[in-house]
């Protein structure tokens, strides 16, 4: 068993590129699907029907689709409208649009148990729609939504995972391929799972720091 | 796609559906137990079960099905992959579950159990006539979520092998080189399930807000 995790050692080059690529993959989707989510949240919302719903069933749609069939889809259907992705950029894309719905999801709620007063102060101060938006409803949202947020971050994290059967070289497919590699699979994956439990306790501390900003700034 | 086609990725619903089912049945239980061992505060125990609900709450299905598919029989204990895919359903749902139990159990009111201690119920009798009834009703928003979420991810078990919604439609996909109808059919077929979860979670909320408000 020493001998297993020795071999894992000495494979460390890959599982840490996997590491690093898991990283990137989830913070760049993370950042996107979040900025997406920011616009989406807005269109939730509307006073338009029509903008509403279609973000509505956008919304709903992507919470009742499994990840990893939206993932083939985008992976191996959009080759049928002739839009032809290599893996990165079809497992970035499948990971940022399908978290956008989540993120806009948790930021509507949060903006529905949002106090009414700053609002109504800011738009009596003739604050324009945007900047009202962008400086007035968007910092508390952030700050309330935090937890929830963090919370998407490990779940992106953990999808990014199922993007080792489109044979993007993250994490879990590096494990796979040093347990292959060599046959040793209780300390290839078993090294895989605590690495990604590091990666979560990193989010969840950094969501308690955010928390402490808030409960500060209250 | 022929008839044929459909009717194949309509059997691996079925797998995909029963597989659910019992990773949520056994997993409901698992998870009731390890939040009341925390709720207990078993010396040693307890931290373990924090340690475990920690651990598979950030790890992906994908990478725990892996590790148990090919390391059991590496350790001589022959799995096959449906066992395989109901123990990791199975070992993820139940510590999701046992999170939703606990915080309905770290906010049911002392005093009523105090209450059942002081006419003289047993502890397991306190337990089942007191407790249960309100935590059930309290988690119970919670534990329909965790089953969406656990539908969700079951695609994965297609990738040690068994033969759901996933495997046939990517089977499928690759017999007739055209991918995207299949994915669409089994997408046609998870939506409306899923859908279902969601709603009736949403139904619960709400029932149970009207019914504190009438109170």
């Amino acid at each position: 068993m020493i001998h297993d995790f020795g071999i894992v050692w000495s494979e460390r080059a890959l599982l840490l590129s996997g590491l690093a690529n898991t990283t990137i993959l989830s913070a760049l989707s993370a950042v996107a699907a979040l900025l997406l989510g920011c616009i989406l949240t807005p269109a939730l919302m509307s006073k338009q029907r029509l903008v509403s719903w279609v973000a509505r069933v956008f919304v709903d749609g992507m919470r009742c689709v499994p990840f990893l069939l939206f993932a083939y889809i985008v992976y191996y259907g959009f080759p049928s409208f002739g839009v032809r992705l290599d893996n990165w950029t079809s497992g970035l894309a499948a990971l940022t649009i399908y978290n956008a719905a989540y993120m806009a999801e948790i930021l509507r709620g949060a903006w529905a148990a949002q106090p009414r007063e700053p609002i109504e102060a800011g738009v009596a101060f003739g604050f324009p729609e945007l900047r009202l938006f962008r400086r007035i409803i968007l910092p508390p949202l952030l700050l309330s939504a935090g937890p929830v947020l963090g919370n998407q971050m490990i779940q992106i994290i953990k999808d990014s995972a199922f993007l080792t059967i489109i044979a993007l070289p993250e994490l879990t497919h590096a494990a796979s391929s040093i347990q292959s590699r060599h046959y040793v699979p209780f300390a290839a994956f078993i090294t895989a799972v605590f690495l990604y439990w590091g990666l979560c306790l990193v989010i969840e501390a950094g969501v308690n720091s955010i928390g402490r900003v808030a409960e500060a700034r209250r | 796609m022929s008839g044929a086609d459909i009717a194949a990725i309509f059997g691996g619903a079925v797998v995909t559906v029963s597989l659910s089912l019992v990773g949520i049945l056994i997993g409901l239980p698992i998870g009731l137990g390890l939040a009341l061992i925390r709720w207990a505060n078993v010396p040693f125990v307890a931290r373990i079960v924090v340690l475990y609900v920690s651990v598979l709450r950030a790890t992906p299905l994908v990478t725990l099905l892996l590790l148990l598919f090919f390391a059991l029989p590496n350790i001589g204990v022959p799995i096959n992959p449906i066992s395989a895919a109901i123990l990791a359903l199975v070992m993820n749902t139940s510590a999701f579950n046992c999170e939703v139990w606990r915080s309905a159990l770290m906010g049911f009111p002392k005093d009523q159990y105090e209450a059942a201690q002081s006419v003289g119920m047993r502890a397991g009798q306190r337990f089942r006539r007191i407790v249960l009834p309100q935590i059930v009703r309290v988690s119970l928003p919670g534990l329909v979520n965790e089953m969406s979420l656990l539908i969700k991810v079951t695609p994965v078990l297609a990738v040690v092998g068994v033969v759901d919604i996933t495997r046939a439609a990517v089977r499928i996909g690759s017999e007739t080189y055209e991918p995207l109808p299949p994915f669409l059919v089994a997408i046609a077929l998870y939506a409306p399930i899923v859908f279902a979860l969601v709603s009736l979670q949403r139904w619960i909320e709400r029932r149970q807000l009207a019914v504190e408000a009438a109170a």
